[in-house]
């Protein structure tokens, strides 16, 4: 049982406020891993931390045993470690496909750089195929022609998946995947994140008690900007019973 | 909408070889070189156009580029190098580098903040070129004779038009390519979202200087091609109401459409050159007509015929 | 040599003031507004020329500058209402082809009204002489703008620090849709930002008329000057401005007047005499380079 992330006593402040106060945490390969707590507890802001586009003030982050503090966003990208957003971020005048084919085309990796200035990108076929598998994945491939500004809330969702499964992460940060979700929608992704476990690992920071109980192998439980509780489903459900008799239903929001 | 553009082109670079000889036939010759100089300004407005419009930043001091293309190039005519094979692409070159640096330290800020010192590194190639000697100080350095583009003589207003002509249609062939290739892409999705395209693992600083320096560069060469139009380096092609200047004519034009800068070069140089035959005060019309653009065709006049650019 | 400083300093002095004239307003309109505004050197020769006319016809420098204060008040209402209230939600590109084009405006309807050749604006009589005290001579006038500037500037700061306007200012500055939520007059307060900024840049005008040239275009060299300051001082700080302002003044003033004999000492004439000017009118750039190096949104960024 590898471990892929480990943060080490992770601090972020502004100004006076502590967001992040000392977090530790680890991450196994493969595992689907929650991160709950109430809102204002810094969830948010540890997801920037480790995908970068943050710096911490004091900590360290390690993926894959390698020292990431210091590296930029797309760095972290580049050696597999990705996020989605939890206010959804895409490209609105860019069709469905054209967005997935942005994030295929940015793994320099497989389809070498960017800085190429005279063929055509249309054109190559390759990127085009794959960005629709991407799509047929998250259930979209009947939208690939649609601006993505067009899209419904939940579709718009599952392209914000797409793009960041396309960059063939190893770790992928899900912030609140099902945000502003219906019960129908939420439940597709909640099949569509499960169908990932496994294949890669998660990081997913939500809110609904119910899917995390139900897709999450480890459980850890942010307040204050430190991790109180860490481990097993069932375990984080015992610990979470005891808290809500001290902290009322402030932990489990 | 593809149909369409495929004749635009063609159409459009017809009409501009047909131009100077209907010119010449009902006896206007001398509007020549107005037609070269609206040429020189639309590859300096379609360079530009590259980094607003495409790139997506607004960067106020384009003029220094401009305007240091014609200076090296009366620079190297004084040492003695007259080739236009060899001075032009230097020029090219200095800009191309001078926008390197100024990239490199601008491209650090957003916002108004990159507005403004992209403005005043402008300013301040100005204040350094007006206090050199060498450079000609307030005056300028001027072109005794136009650069020598052999086997062609440029010193035939005739030949020194088809010379810009193939220089901007280049330019703007180049700049099709260029939007279609997966640098424009990655450009389009820089404009759009530079979050999401960081977030995507884009070296997203490399690629907006990328798309600065070869801006730059373009500049350089219509600067070229302008202290060879003019006959002067003039210091007054870098202060920085040129830039203005050059702004104004792609926010005109239509920002991001890949004919903005032709079409903004010829409309505004084309309002100033109407209206001087009628008045002295033809800049205050001009500027009425700005006002409207800006509060009726918001996206520029080629975005009044074309919905997406 | 004292004499040269001492003499150099208050110049820069004055200089500063007179640019934090038109920084002060200038900041408040990009920091609050969020606009480009590249008509503000329009204002302060609109300023210059109501002066002069107004003075011309009175016979009074005094008059001339209250003529120009309140005409420029009355101009920057109209233009706000009219024109720029309907630039704020607009993107910064439009708003720059817009201030252009209201830079071309002005200048042709100067030339229209006014004609090409600069208008003399006098001094007033009474302080056309030197000042003489602790065996230094200095003119009066510069030491008026001196003073002028100095209780501009003492107002400024009353009214930003001490007011209910100027804490709506300030709270505008930081974040400008809390304001709007919390009920503030947002227009109004706009078109009263306006208001001042446009009369303060009229005083600057008619300040510095009797020193500078008052001409077609004078506005355009002195607002990069006021770009560069706010961009040292911070956007949207008026603090920021007037320290931005004082720094660019004297680097300016010192630099242009020492630096040549500087560099005369140590390095050889040649060079001297052609990297002396030369370094002295791009000092100001480089200290902004400097100051965004180590601080990128300027020295007392408001947001």
């Amino acid at each position: 049982m590898t471990t892929l992330l480990k943060l080490t006593g992770l601090k972020k402040h502004f100004g006076g406020l502590w967001a992040s106060n000392g977090i530790d945490l680890e991450l196994r390969a493969g595992e689907l891993h929650a991160l709950i707590g109430p809102n204002g507890a810094g969830k948010t802001t540890l997801i920037h931390l480790i995908s970068g586009a943050l710096r911490a003030d004091e900590g360290g982050i390690e993926f894959a045993g390698e020292n990431v503090a210091t590296l930029t966003m797309h760095q972290r990208v580049a050696l597999g470690l990705t996020r989605s957003y939890q206010i959804t971020s895409i490209f609105p005048q860019l069709s469905a496909l054209e967005n997935v084919r942005l994030a295929v085309q940015s793994r320099r990796r497989d389809w070498g750089s960017s800085f190429r200035f005279w063929r055509r990108a249309g054109m190559e076929t390759a990127m085009t195929v794959e960005a629709d598998e991407w799509l047929g994945r998250v259930g979209l491939e009947s939208r690939a022609g649609v601006h993505a500004a067009d899209l419904s809330h939940g579709e718009q969702r599952c392209l914000e998946l797409a793009m960041a499964l396309a960059t063939r992460p190893r770790l992928l940060l899900l912030d609140e995947p099902m945000a502003g979700m219906g019960s129908e929608e939420s439940e597709r992704m909640a099949a569509l994140i499960a169908s990932l476990k496994g294949e890669i690992t998660l990081l997913m920071v939500e809110h609904d008690m119910d899917i995390v109980f139900r897709l999450a192998d480890r459980i850890s439980v942010l307040v204050g900007g430190r991790i109180v509780a860490s481990g097993l489903p069932e375990t984080v459900r015992d610990d979470l019973e005891v808290r809500r008799a001290y902290l009322g239903d402030e932990v489990a929001a | 909408m593809k149909r369409s553009n495929l004749l635009l082109d063609p159409l459009l670079l017809v009409a501009a070889i047909a131009l100077p000889f209907g010119l010449q036939a009902i006896g206007a010759e001398f509007y020549i070189g107005f037609a070269t100089r609206v040429l020189i300004f639309a590859l300096a407005a379609s360079s530009l156009n590259l980094v607003v419009g495409y790139g997506g930043m607004v960067a106020f001091g384009h003029a220094a580029f401009f305007g240091l293309g014609a200076y090296v190039v009366a620079l190297l005519m004084g040492q003695q190098i007259t080739s236009a094979w060899i001075a032009w692409p230097v020029a090219m070159l200095v800009a191309g580098l001078a926008a390197l640096l100024v990239g490199a330290l601008s491209l650090r800020t957003r916002g108004v903040y990159f507005i403004m010192i992209t403005l005043a590194f402008a300013q301040m190639l100005y204040y350094l070129v007006i206090s050199m000697p060498q450079t000609g100080g307030d005056d300028g350095l001027p072109l005794p004779s136009r650069s020598q583009l052999a086997p062609f003589d440029l010193q035939d207003d005739l030949s020194f038009y088809f010379a810009a002509l193939a220089l901007l249609a280049a330019a703007l062939f180049a700049l099709k390519r260029m939007a279609e290739s997966r640098f424009g892409h990655a450009l389009a999705g820089l404009r759009q979202n530079e979050t999401r395209m960081e977030a995507l693992g884009y070296p997203v600083f490399g690629l907006k200087l990328a798309c600065f320096v070869i801006a730059g560069a373009g500049a350089g060469l219509a600067g070229a091609l302008m202290v060879n139009q003019t006959g002067l380096a003039s210091p007054n092609q870098l202060y920085w109401t040129q830039s203005g200047t050059l702004l104004v004519m792609v926010i005109l034009g239509g920002v991001g459409y890949r004919h903005g800068g032709l079409v903004g070069a010829l409309a505004l140089l084309g309002l100033e050159e109407a209206l001087a035959e009628f008045t002295l005060h033809g800049q205050f019309f001009v500027g009425l007509v700005l006002l409207a653009v800006v509060f009726f065709a918001p996206k520029g006049l080629a975005g009044l015929w074309k919905r997406q650019p | 040599m004292t004499q040269l400083i001492l003499e150099q300093g208050l110049n820069g002095l004055q200089f500063g003031l007179m640019l934090f004239l038109l920084a002060a307003g200038l900041t408040l309109v990009f920091g609050i507004m969020d606009m480009i505004h590249l008509s503000h050197g329009s204002l302060y020769m609109g300023g210059a020329y109501l002066a002069a006319l107004v003075a011309e016809r009175t016979g009074s420098f005094w008059i001339g500058l209250a003529g120009a204060v309140l005409g420029m008040a009355v101009i920057g209402a109209l233009l706000e209402l009219a024109v720029l209230r309907h630039l704020y939600r607009r993107d910064h590109l439009s708003q720059v082809l817009a201030t252009f084009a209201l830079i071309l405006l002005a200048n042709e309807a100067v030339r229209m009204l006014f004609g090409a050749q600069p208008m003399m604006l006098n001094a007033p009589a009474s302080l056309a002489g030197p000042a003489e005290f602790a065996g230094f001579s200095y003119p009066a006038y510069r030491l008026l703008i001196i003073g002028v500037g100095l209780a501009v500037a003492a107002f400024l700061w009353w009214l930003v620090t001490r007011t209910r306007v100027g804490m709506w200012v300030r709270a505008g500055a930081s974040n400008r849709e809390m304001t709007e939520a919390m009920g503030v007059p947002v227009k109004r307060l706009f078109t009263g930002i306006f208001v001042l900024s446009a009369a303060l840049c009229a005083v600057a005008g008619g300040l510095l008329g009797p020193l500078l040239a008052v001409q077609v275009g004078m506005g355009e060299n002195i607002l990069i000057l006021a770009f560069v300051v706010i961009v040292i001082g911070g956007i949207g700080s008026i603090r920021g401005a007037l320290v931005g302002s004082l720094l660019v003044g004297m680097a300016d003033t010192l630099g242009r007047a020492l630096l040549p004999t500087l560099l005369r000492s140590v390095a050889s004439s040649e060079i001297a005499s052609s990297l002396g000017p030369a370094i002295a009118s791009i000092l100001i750039y480089l200290l902004m380079a400097a100051v965004l190096f180590w601080k990128p949104t300027g020295l007392f960024p408001a947001r």
